[in-house]
């Protein structure tokens, strides 16, 4: 057993579970602070984005240590390559989490409007893809990574009927168009949250099963020939 | 050319131990396969078998069939020079012919055999030492040094010269470079890179990085038994065989 080699790799995974948490927590606070108009979250979620951003240049350092002096193999290497995208990822959700937040501060400055998009169901949505990605990362459990998955599409849905819906206010009300295409841009900011989700999950299916499920989810291929 | 081999059946005991069990093994022609495996696997033990060499130890046995090319190795009437003729052989430790020049050590095995042209035979050495990556490196002393006086990679080197001079299908490597620095190493690894056009090569190593810089192929043995032969970056990817990725993630034991 290379107990030195195990101790980075625990490291590692307690590094980016912390990191989850505050990915998670930003994207939550900044849908609260749109729900409340609360503009003191808005700046709280601002505050922790460079909290987010040093976490993801520590997790680098320790899995670039990692490969270059224990030279992993088979499912270790699997597990920091997956770590280092999954980081990626959730430094992305991060900075949508400050995008939501900056939105919300805009919509703040103008007068409230009766806008035809339920933003808390597809922020709690999109919210809930990043925790079971993250719980199907704490679990290795390739099962759970699937189901997240498979929500991409409802999502989506979300995204695209908002769109709809949006267009059509701008349409028949000019007066709100600030505001709608406000909650526009945070549909689609959600959306991206969501998609940043999908990635995580499938790096997780990639670490435990050697599987590359992206772009062709139904039809993926194993690492060392296809399946 | 390499030729393929094909291993059937395999069974090989040191006494009443059994050390080999069953080894089913085909090696492609032209590649280089690396066998992988804990100290006391068996791997040695296998390649030593591809080319006779383990009968050459007290109270050994072998069961099962290995051909090579058209070759039977274990068959009826095959000698066991013949067999070492065809498949070279390289060990862990250089051992060249320390009271022989270079040039001896390269041509012993011709002249052994009865070759006695020497216009044929400074080619041939020649030729053989281009082969090896050696050549500039000696050729303004090739009967005025002696092999020993050479450095350990430069050594190694020249073993794998002396074993292609006689022109064999298959070269067998029994850890060559793991008595080397990292540059002799390397320059045995890009060898065994280029060596591949023209002979199969099979490599014991225990250094798994080399296994899969230079191999297409891997072996993973255990307690004498072939657990997972695969293309060498299933093997060192996603392994099929939870054994095997307990050995090559450090897991073992």
């Amino acid at each position: 057993m290379r107990t030195r080699f195990q101790q980075g790799l625990d490291e590692l995974r307690e590094k980016l579970l912390k990191m989850g948490g505050m990915a998670e927590q930003a994207v939550d606070r900044a849908c609260q602070a749109y729900r409340d108009r609360d503009l003191t979250l808005c700046h709280r979620v601002l505050e922790n984005e460079s909290l987010i951003n040093a976490a993801e240049r520590e997790i680098d350092g320790i899995a670039l240590d990692l490969l270059a002096m224990q030279q992993p193999m088979a499912i270790d290497l699997r597990f920091i390559l997956a770590v280092v995208k999954i980081n990626a990822d959730l430094e992305r959700v991060g900075d949508q989490a400050v995008n939501i937040a900056e939105r919300v501060m805009d919509m703040m400055e103008l007068p409230a409007a009766e806008l035809p998009v339920d933003v808390p169901r597809m922020a709690s949505a999109a919210s809930a893809m990043v925790q079971r990605a993250l719980e199907s990362f704490i679990e290795g459990k390739a099962e759970l990574a699937q189901a997240v998955l498979e929500m991409d599409n409802v999502v989506d849905r979300m995204r695209d009927e908002a769109f709809i819906s949006l267009v059509r206010t701008m349409n028949e009300n000019p007066a709100i168009t600030r505001q709608a295409l406000d909650a526009l841009l945070l549909a689609r900011n959600l959306e991206r949250v969501a998609d940043h989700a999908t990635n995580i999950a499938e790096d997780v299916i990639f670490w435990v099963r050697g599987a590359d499920v992206r772009h062709s989810f139904g039809a993926h291929t194993t690492l060392g020939g296809a399946s | 050319m390499g030729v393929g081999i094909e291993v059937e059946g395999l069974n090989a005991w040191f006494g009443t131990t059994q050390a080999l069990h069953d080894i089913v093994m085909r090696i492609a022609p032209n590649h280089a396969t690396a066998i992988i495996g804990p100290s006391g696997c068996g791997k040695s033990t296998f390649v030593r078998c591809l080319n006779r060499m383990h009968e050459t130890l007290p109270e050994t046995r072998v069961t099962g069939k290995v051909r090579i090319g058209d070759m039977e190795v274990y068959g009826n009437g095959t000698p066991a020079v013949q067999v070492r003729r065809q498949v070279g052989m390289v060990f862990q430790k250089p051992n060249p012919f320390p009271a022989m020049s270079i040039y001896d050590n390269v041509a012993a095995g011709l002249k052994l055999n009865g070759f006695r042209d020497r216009g044929k035979l400074d080619e041939i050495v020649e030729r053989s030492l281009r082969m090896a990556a050696l050549w500039d490196e000696v050729k303004d002393a090739l009967k005025k040094k002696s092999g020993a006086s050479l450095s350990g990679g430069q050594q190694q080197r020249l073993c794998i010269a002396r074993a292609l001079a006689v022109e064999p299908d298959v070269l067998l490597m029994d850890e060559p470079a793991s008595a080397l620095d990292p540059i002799s190493t390397g320059k045995i690894e890009d060898l065994i890179f280029q060596l591949k056009e023209n002979y199969t090569i099979v490599i014991v190593t225990h250094n798994m990085q080399q296994a899969a810089r230079v191999a297409e192929f891997t072996g993973f043995f255990l307690l004498g038994r072939l657990i997972e032969f695969d293309k060498t970056e299933k093997i060192f990817t996603n392994p099929s065989e939870k054994r095997t990725e307990d050995y090559i993630t450090g897991r073992f034991g």
